[in-house]
């Protein structure tokens, strides 16, 4: 008898761990098959590369004509491919939305969902060779002429960036330059795209913009180093080399995550405040639902890489369509009301290198029907300006287009 | 000819001076050493005595003993924590940063206690002062009618487990060079929680109540994600069978959905296990969902302590009322009537006198810029630490401003004449 048990208890073992190995196994590549995969992305971003790295460009290929004149930006159909060893992953996936003058949009979504590297492709910053905008067009407008940035060499983009568009990162901690005086940082920015100014002028226009975003001893700062600033008067700093040109939009990722309440509400009515002054668009990449609702006329929601919803504030927060959206708002504790128990999104983020066929949010979603289970949803449009991607609002399509 | 004679002149003199005084300076020094070192040889019980009650004084470790209640599990009692600053060449006590200025609260069982504040405010310092991870410099902590830091050796090795600390980094509080599985028996090893023969089935248990698989055991924390990283450092905390448990901005590195995840999961545990939390967040809406009292800390002292509901429904103390104003509201057609604090918090080496908001307050008085406010129970269990509510002060207020007035007076008089 003691024998049997004990037989059983080996098999129990040697099956538990052969379980185990099997669930290794699923993330697993060979070196033969990563060295196969890299020698394919080489090839293929070898000759983006060697267009984009020709010396004299046509400006034919990189002149284009914006669908709408109100627009800053508009992003068509955009892709934005890493090329990795362990296979491609699709950061941005075929996203599509428009940044109208002297208006914010925000951009909402979990980390690792995409809304960073559109941004980044829009400057231009994805790592390369790895990372590669292979399809789509970002047309941005720059009054005179419009630019599709996909296509646009070096030199172009160096005229435009933190010239015409200018960024705010997340961390202030990190992007300063620990080695230069803020002035010295603050300074480079002008000199570099305003080849006649004189160095007494750059002078004052640093200390006037340091004023501009709400720095009271702006000449004291101007001689400091970045570890003499608290994290607020850091990001003050940062917005105030964003501003440096009067840039027409400015990209803000994450401007406030790293910041206490306090600093923030600061921070953000600066923020509100200068989009007056200087009159251009905000493109406001957070997670923070609050944020969102408080800046932005303009919301777009992603999810692994694409858009599940966009339409104006009043849209996404009054009357929240795709099921990712409603977990997100309700995933949110809100000073004032009472609940007795979060709700959270079952599920983890799909594995951004072996997507689903179906909806991407499929598996995680409690309203999913029948239809969920074929090609990526289309876009759905629920109003004048909402749309959602989710076959959920396919009959209340057509019965809008009947009432039509 | 002449002038350069001057000029070595001038400079030989000028050295001659300054080493006399360097000379002087050192013999000072020396006197004043030789000086302790006889007192010292001559008595040194009544040596240590008058250095410590030097040190005393200087930190005015003054607060009358609690009663302890046995509903509470933490009694907090005029808690303080100086960090010494060391200058000089033999490394001497310049001054202090006062972490925590005297801070005192009560934690009932199986709630939890929400600690607010901005950053820089010493609620981190707080939270961990109490769990005797810093040794503290004035008042007492009564975690079930013990004083903690009268504990030694054996028993304070006894009474850690108990009390348990989730950190803020789940990046960075867990070790790369060990697996999870490790990661969270180590302690319970080293404590002898459970028998050894028990020990696998124990882990995995606790494992399973945080939501983590059995053969994440084997895994290390790199291959894992910031929410389960968080889960894990839980289970850390949790495998010892605590009493308390310290979360220091547990979700404030987490994604908004994951979040979610994570406050169910402590709330879950509390139900489960009958945990105590003290709950230290600068996320209001975080805190508010969580706690059953909050704390509100401005610069190491504590300005406002009342239940949740409460606090959150009127918020007495003005730095409270500017805090909740400056949260966002998700609902766009919500307009926000902000206070907005002007300024930087002070430095906690040198707080300011009197109250120490008043260089930032909206309703500063006179007596504010000079008296240190009192403790006012405004309504029961609501606690505010301002001279606005209290009655004395205001009439102490309004003398303050008469005498002011006849100064400026006679001042402007004076200038007439």
């Amino acid at each position: 008898m003691e024998d049997k048990e004990k037989k059983v208890g080996i098999v129990a073992n040697i099956q538990k761990q052969f379980q185990k190995r099997e669930r290794k196994k699923t993330n697993y590549i060979s070196a033969h098959d990563s060295a196969k995969i890299s020698r394919e992305n080489r090839k293929i971003t070898n000759i983006i590369e060697r267009k984009r790295k020709r010396r004299f460009v046509p400006e034919s290929e990189y002149l284009t004509t914006m669908h709408d004149e109100k627009n800053v930006v508009e992003f068509d159909n955009v892709h934005t491919y890493f090329f990795t060893d362990i296979g491609t992953v699709k950061a941005v996936d075929g996203v599509t939305f428009e940044v109208p003058f002297g208006k914010t949009v925000g951009v909402v979504g979990e980390s690792g969902c995409g809304k960073s590297v559109t941004s980044l492709s829009l400057m231009q910053l994805v790592q390369r060779p790895q990372g590669q905008t292979v399809e789509g067009e970002i047309r941005f407008n720059s009054g005179d002429k419009a630019y599709n940035i996909v296509n646009a060499p070096a030199s172009v983009m160096q005229m435009l960036r933190g010239n015409e568009m200018s960024m705010i990162f997340q961390e202030p901690m990190t992007s300063l330059n620990p080695v230069f005086r803020i002035g010295a940082q603050v300074d480079e920015v002008l000199f570099l795209h305003n080849k006649g100014m004189s160095k007494k002028d750059v002078k004052e226009k640093t200390i006037s913009l340091l004023e501009l975003v709400g720095i009271a001893n702006s000449v004291g700062v101007y001689k400091m180093y970045p570890h003499e600033l608290s994290g607020g008067m850091r990001q003050r700093v940062m917005i105030a080399i964003a501003l440096a040109c009067d840039p027409k939009l400015i990209i803000a990722d994450e401007p406030t995550t790293a910041l206490d309440v306090t600093i923030q509400a600061q921070i953000l009515d600066i923020l509100s405040d200068i989009k007056t002054k200087i009159n251009s668009s905000i493109m406001l990449i957070t997670h923070d639902l609050g944020v969102i609702a408080e800046m932005a006329d303009y919301v777009v929601v992603m999810y692994a890489g694409r858009i599940v919803e966009k339409g104006t504030a009043q849209d996404i927060f009054n009357r929240p369509s795709h099921p990712y959206t409603i977990g997100l708002m309700k995933s949110k504790p809100v000073v004032g009301k009472d609940i007795e128990r979060l709700y959270n999104i079952p599920g983890n983020v799909p594995n951004p290198i072996n997507m689903p066929n179906y909806c991407y949010f499929k598996d995680r979603c409690e309203m999913s029907i029948d239809a969920c289970n074929g090609a990526y949803p289309p876009f759905l449009k629920l109003s004048e300006t909402h749309y959602v991607a989710c076959y959920r609002y396919e009959n209340t399509k057509e019965e809008g287009a009947r009432n039509e | 000819m002449s002038n350069t004679d001057f000029k070595k002149e001038s400079t030989s003199s000028s050295i001659g001076i300054s080493i006399k005084k360097f000379f002087s300076k050192i013999g000072l020094i020396l006197k004043k050493a030789f000086k302790s070192v006889v007192s010292f040889f001559k008595n040194p019980v009544k040596y240590i005595k008058i250095a410590n009650e030097k040190r005393r004084a200087v930190i005015n470790d003054v607060y009358t003993p609690l009663v302890h209640n046995p509903e509470n599990i933490l009694e907090v009692n005029k808690l303080k924590m100086y960090f010494p600053i060391k200058a000089g060449f033999f490394k001497r006590t310049v001054g202090y940063v006062k972490a925590v200025d005297g801070i005192s609260f009560n934690i009932k069982k199986g709630t939890t206690m929400g600690l607010v504040g901005e950053s820089g405010c010493g609620k981190t310092t707080a939270g961990r002062t109490i769990l005797r991870l810093y040794e503290r410099s004035g008042g007492q902590v009564l975690f079930d009618g013990e004083d903690i830091n009268k504990l030694k050796g054996k028993k304070l090795r006894a009474k850690r487990p108990e009390l348990q600390i989730v950190f803020q980094d789940p990046y960075s509080s867990l070790s790369p060079r060990l697996p999870v599985g490790e990661i969270i028996g180590e302690a319970v090893r080293e404590h002898k929680i459970v028998p050894k023969d028990q020990y696998d089935e124990y882990i995995t248990k606790t494992m399973e109540a945080c939501g983590l698989q059995e053969y994440h055991k084997d895994r290390y924390p790199h291959e894992f994600s910031g929410g389960q990283r968080q889960r894990i450092c839980i289970a850390r905390a949790l495998a010892l069978d605590p009493k308390f448990i310290v979360c220091d901005e547990p979700v404030s590195a987490l994604d908004v959905s994951i979040q979610a995840q994570i406050i169910n999961l402590l709330k879950d545990l509390q139900e489960k296990f009958g945990l105590t939390y003290l709950f230290i967040s600068h996320d209001l809406s975080v805190v508010e969902h969580i706690s059953d009292t909050v704390g509100v800390m401005y610069l190491g002292s504590m300005v406002e302590f009342a239940p949740t509901k409460i606090l959150f429904k009127n918020p007495k103390h003005p730095y409270t009322e500017a805090l909740f104003s400056a949260i966002p509201v998700p609902d766009p057609d919500y307009k926000m009537k902000r206070i907005i604090l002007e300024g930087n918090i002070p430095s906690p080496a040198n707080p300011p006198s009197g109250c120490k908001f008043h260089t930032r307050c909206r309703m500063c008085m006179e007596v504010c810029k000079s008296c240190v406010p009192n403790v006012m129970e405004i309504e029961p269990d609501h606690f505010v630490v301002c001279h606005l509510f209290d009655k004395e002060a205001l009439e102490k207020n309004k003398e303050m401003e008469k005498e002011l007035k006849a100064k400026t007076e006679t001042k402007s008089n004076l200038t007439e004449e």
